[in-house]
């Protein structure tokens, strides 16, 4: 393997929901803990179960199966402690003031091992959908590569632009 | 040589809670907020009947003073299966009244979260945001956010139109 080929390989964390694999950048990743009891309230956002408590931090649970796998995920494994970017803050109405990106924690349900690989993405297509960010190939099988920012409800402003960025830091 | 006297660590703030029920759910309110506690069979005299059909979860006034507050059912407000609803909250500095279902318990928080961002509906209005207590994750409700000003305008506008004039009487008999 070249030096030049080497550079072009990125981490993603490889979780499983259902039958199905898919790659989420690993930088996105900040913990994988063992399910825990859900904290439910109404609400109104689609796609949101509920909160989990985690070491005083509350978190929301976005099930994404559904739109990932056409259905809800029941059976869980693990819950994949995710950073989502939600745009910038915005103080006094519509004035920008922090150019730093809004982050918080999001936990994805996944319903199998998840496995850290090296790999190479390819970008998503304008025609795919905005939750993909690209492709990778892993072991003969092509796996979805996700966009976090995307593929979780958040405020209407939040870009879900591709590719994702290239440096997100674990610590909302 | 002198050191500066180390400063006290600031003491946490805690805040005074109601933990209250409606339909089996759990919620908070700042005990601030809450003017007033009543039994729902002691309003029998201080309520009137109102109908809006747009805004279903509104059945009932309360006078209190000059305007009247209306009586939001919790259960209706939140999308919860409908109780019979046990007291009534007179909420301080806005013109409403909660029907809940019972007063759990009164405690304080330390600390409230802002609703994480992933929530991004109406709920936004509906809390303050969350506090853990006793390992348990409760909604802490904002007094403001049962009634915009729409609907405090339109039920005002239908209690307007509920009252006869004051001359009407006068008209008639001549």
């Amino acid at each position: 393997m070249t030096v030049a080929t080497e550079l072009e390989l990125q981490s993603f964390v490889l979780l499983r929901l259902g039958d199905r694999r898919f790659a989420l950048a690993a930088r996105y990743i900040a913990e994988l803990v063992a399910p825990s009891r859900i904290f439910r309230f109404p609400h109104q956002t689609p796609k949101v179960e509920g909160v989990i408590l985690r070491r005083g931090r509350i978190i929301p649970v976005c099930d994404v199966g559904d739109i990932l796998i056409g259905k809800s995920i029941l059976s869980r494994r693990f819950y994949l402690l995710a950073v989502r970017n939600y745009g910038f803050q915005r103080v006094s109405g519509s004035v920008l003031t922090n150019p730093e990106p809004r982050k918080e924690w999001v936990a994805i349900p996944v319903t199998g091992e998840c496995e850290l690989i090296n790999a190479e993405i390819t970008p998503a297509g304008e025609s795919e959908p905005h939750h993909v960010s690209g492709w990778l190939s892993h072991n003969g099988e092509v796996i979805e590569v996700l966009n976090i920012d995307a593929l979780t409800p958040g405020p209407a402003q939040t870009p879900t632009h591709r590719p994702v960025p290239s440096y997100v830091e674990a610590r909302p | 040589m002198a050191y500066a006297a180390a400063k006290p660590s600031s003491p946490s703030r805690s805040e005074q809670i109601i933990l209250f029920r409606v339909s089996g759910q759990l919620f908070a309110i700042s005990s601030a907020s809450v003017q007033e506690v009543r039994s729902v069979d002691s309003l029998a005299g201080a309520s009137a009947e109102i109908s809006v059909p747009s805004l279903k979860k509104v059945r009932h006034t309360l006078q209190r003073g000059e305007k009247p507050f209306f009586v939001v059912n919790g259960a209706a407000h939140f999308g919860l299966p409908q109780t019979p609803g046990a007291l009534v909250f007179v909420l301080h500095r806005t013109r409403t009244a909660l029907l809940v279902d019972g007063i759990e318990k009164m405690t304080s928080m330390t600390r409230l979260q802002s609703l994480p961002q992933a929530f991004c509906r109406d709920e936004r209005a509906w809390y303050r945001g969350l506090t853990a207590l006793d390992q348990m994750v409760v909604p802490v409700v904002s007094p403001d956010g049962f009634l915009t000003e729409h609907e405090i305008s339109l039920l005002d506008s239908v209690i307007a139109e509920q009252q006869p004039p004051a001359d009407t009487d006068t008209q008639v008999t001549q």
